[in-house]
């Protein structure tokens, strides 16, 4: 009998880094088949390529830097997935790839890899491919739902416009990203992402109120500021992201807060028309920032003890 | 009745039994075995010294080891029979201890025993030599001795005493059993504990998944003056002294101070059996209930004789059901393994747990997520995964100002981590390390 010692506690919570990517990953999967409907075979090309090179860059880097190779994590796919989601059904293969690449060996592995990024990298590479390659990047294209007798229309700006029906938002018959098209889509893959306990409600919730708040005040329709552009994508599945993003509840209200209102700034005044990748980017950089001075009430301190 | 809890901590093993074993329907039964082997250091502070000698035969309840100074208990013998060893033992710790092996003549001829009586009538000030003389610790865990946690320093105003019947940790039903089957003695027990530090009020809480212990203690306590029965919403770690008090009292324990110090004692429910027994019968503290559970044929809740060995019990359960691959005394989160099946078990072995191979198996660690739920685990309010940057830089200073001294181990971050971190091992670690720095400077002075 060959007994084992260790240190307490002998048994864990069945949730793995693993499983939890997994379960993104399933949720992500209604948002990519609303996408692939309306947009048709080609934007199924760019999720697959995407998922590929994400996955091939975090492999070839482990193996260069002689790291563990952890692809089995799926942490790679989930950016792959997330980055191929972000863009529009008509870019170009190499675009896909090279923003993968970017994400993972750039802005996650370049500094210490998974969980060590301060930055989004699905988030990051899109805001690097909008300023490389702003062309293909807003080539955005209205849902043809593999009918043939539509043309692709290539249309200026995803931001609603006026006499677009809230419907149509919410349902995806707008063009845009492959995998914000769809309100309803995001909104599927944020309950399964709630009842499997991934994620808090905190987050989406706080940034799409913020959102809808600000707008007002700024003038415009709070519900159609809700349903155009990335923010429902961008509040369930990136906003969302462990690694950048404040570890208490009350953090990640004020980190949602915070988005909430640079979406609204940068829609209303600034020379891009939208504003969520830059939003959630800038506040992920404020997250050690939040984490490091939110006061914490520790058990038996009189005073909300100061952290280190 | 509102249930009462504490913020965050966790659910470990809920979907199995709500976490407990499959002994928690099955009535307590005796189990005497062929030898005990006593341990002399079986409470927090200094241990006993032996006073019998090898050849020397001894009565049941015999004082076989002195009490040494305040903080230390006297030590009887929990069988009848002849002393066949006086020796140094190796044990969970690093160091052997002193124990002495007794062979059972199975005739359980008590040794002359002093009953004090109806513990509502008894001299109060009777009771806390009577208490020490009979061996009584903390039955929880601890270890701590009890009239020593039942001395009130000059000016430490007490208003509460909180009996613990939570039993939050995994698997463990021995507490739960002793409140069916002995509750009177547990209200008994409480009652000679208040009257011996003139504390007039006294709470029995219990977790909401004993349902049929909430009612049987609120039968016990029918009628007895000043003591109340809370039901808690169960969680883990209730039964953590802290977070019991946060749950009942809605009070806090300051930062590196005792319970009393915001004017609660909180005693196990083992605890006051045993000083019920103490009082009434005059009988020392020599067996208690432990639950043998896991990969055994016929998990039971056993009551043992203190020193009974960890093979005998197992044995009086049928054995083991499959290859073991790790053994510990107490629940799944706080448990301590022990290294062979030889160790006999002590006053606080509330649980003999064993866990086969592949449950055995140590987790690998992968990288932090961030993803916030030691955090959320966290009774204290601590930054876990901060401390642990700390811990494996071995920047000690740095984790001591992240309040890793704070830190209880009660095990929930670790339970929680999605990467299987080593987070309890890693702040043990460093609290062992600021508790050996802090000593050396005091030395140095």
């Amino acid at each position: 009998m060959n007994l084992r010692l260790s240190t307490a506690p002998h048994v864990h919570h069945p949730v793995t880094t693993q499983r939890l990517m997994l379960f993104v990953i399933i949720a992500l999967l209604p948002a990519a088949a609303a996408g692939v409907y309306a947009f048709g075979l080609p934007a199924l090309l760019v999720l697959c390529i995407s998922m590929a090179s994400a996955v091939l860059s975090e492999f070839l880097w482990q193996k260069i830097a002689r790291k563990p190779v952890r692809i089995n994590d799926f942490s790679a796919l989930v950016t792959g997935l997330i980055l191929g989601l972000n863009l529009p059904a008509t870019a170009p293969w190499w675009l896909a790839m090279i923003g993968s690449a970017f994400a993972v060996i750039i802005v996650k592995q370049l500094f210490g890899g998974l969980g060590d990024n301060f930055l989004n990298p699905a988030m990051a590479a899109r805001a690097v491919l909008l300023a490389s390659w702003p062309v293909h990047m807003t080539n955005y294209v209205a849902p043809t739902f593999f009918d043939s007798s539509i043309d692709a229309v290539a249309t200026a700006t995803p931001l609603v416009k006026p006499g677009t029906q809230l419907m149509d938002l919410f349902l995806g018959n707008i063009p845009g990203t492959i995998g914000e098209v769809s309100k309803a889509a995001i909104l599927i893959g944020f309950l399964f992402l709630l009842i499997t306990k991934t994620i808090q409600w905190q987050i989406p919730v706080v940034m799409v109120g913020s959102v809808a708040l600000f707008s007002w005040m700024f003038g415009a329709d709070p519900l159609a500021a809700i349903l155009s552009g990335g923010v429902l994508f961008g509040a369930v599945f990136m906003a969302t992201d462990y690694v950048t993003n404040p570890m208490t509840p009350w953090g990640q209200a004020i980190y949602a807060f915070g988005i909430g209102l640079i979406v609204s700034l940068i829609r209303q005044f600034g020379a891009y028309p939208e504003g969520v990748t830059y939003g959630i980017l800038l506040m992920n950089i404020a997250t050690p920032l939040i984490d490091r001075f939110l006061p914490r009430k520790i058990y038996g301190h009189q005073k909300e003890a100061k952290k280190a | 009745m509102m249930k009462k809890t504490f913020k965050r901590g966790v659910h470990p093993l809920h979907s199995q039994h709500g976490g407990k074993a499959p002994t928690r329907n099955l009535e307590t039964r005796e189990y005497v075995s062929d030898t005990v082997i006593i341990s002399m250091a079986m409470n927090i502070g200094a241990p006993a010294t032996p006073c019998v000698k090898k050849g020397d035969q001894v009565l049941m309840g015999q004082v076989i080891g002195n009490a040494n100074g305040f903080v230390s208990v006297p030590v009887h013998a929990s069988v009848s029979g002849e002393v066949i060893a006086v020796d140094k033992i190796p044990y969970l710790g690093n160091e052997p201890v002193m124990a002495v092996t007794i062979k059972n003549d199975f005739a359980d001829t008590w040794c002359e025993l002093k009953p004090l009586g109806n513990v509502e009538q008894v001299d109060p000030s009777l009771i806390i030599p009577a208490i020490r003389d009979a061996g009584i610790t903390g039955m929880g865990g601890a270890s701590f001795p009890t009239h020593v946690k039942l001395t009130f320093k000059e000016g430490a105003k007490c208003d509460t005493i909180l009996v613990n019947g939570a039993e939050c940790e995994t698997h463990l039903t021995a507490d739960h059993r002793l409140m069916l089957e002995n509750g009177r003695r547990i209200v008994d027990g409480l009652r000679a504990a208040m009257r011996a530090t003139g504390v007039e009020k006294g709470i029995i809480a219990i977790e909401d998944n004993k349902p049929d212990a909430i009612q049987a203690m609120k039968k016990a306590a029918e009628g007895r003056q000043g003591v109340y029965i809370q039901a808690l919403r169960t969680k883990y770690p209730q039964g953590g002294e802290k977070q019991l008090i946060e749950a009942v009292t809605g009070r806090q324990v300051p930062a590196g101070k005792l319970p009393l110090d915001c004017g609660v004692v909180v005693l196990n429910t083992g605890t006051c059996a045993a000083i019920a027994d103490a009082i009434i019968d005059g009988k020392p503290l020599i067996s208690r209930i432990t639950t043998v559970t896991g990969c055994v044929r016929t998990p039971s809740n056993l009551k043992l004789r203190i020193g009974t060995i960890v093979e005998d019990a197992i044995g009086a359960c049928g054995g083991f059901s499959q290859e073991p691959g790790k053994i510990f005394f107490g629940g799944a989160m706080t448990g301590i393994c022990i290294p062979n099946i030889y160790v006999p078990m002590a006053k606080s072995t509330n649980g003999i747990v064993v866990l086969n191979e592949k449950e055995g198996k140590s987790k690998e660690e992968s990288p932090c997520i961030r993803c916030g739920r030691c955090v959320a685990a966290c009774p204290i309010g601590l930054n876990p995964y901060l401390i642990k940057v700390a811990a494996d830089k071995s920047d000690f200073e740095a984790a001591d100002k992240l309040h890793v001294n704070d830190c209880m181990l009660c095990g929930s971050c670790a339970y929680a981590c999605p990467s299987r971190r080593w987070l309890t091992p890693s702040f043990k670690f460093a609290k062992d390390k600021l508790a050996a720095q802090a000593k050396a400077k005091g030395g140095a002075k």
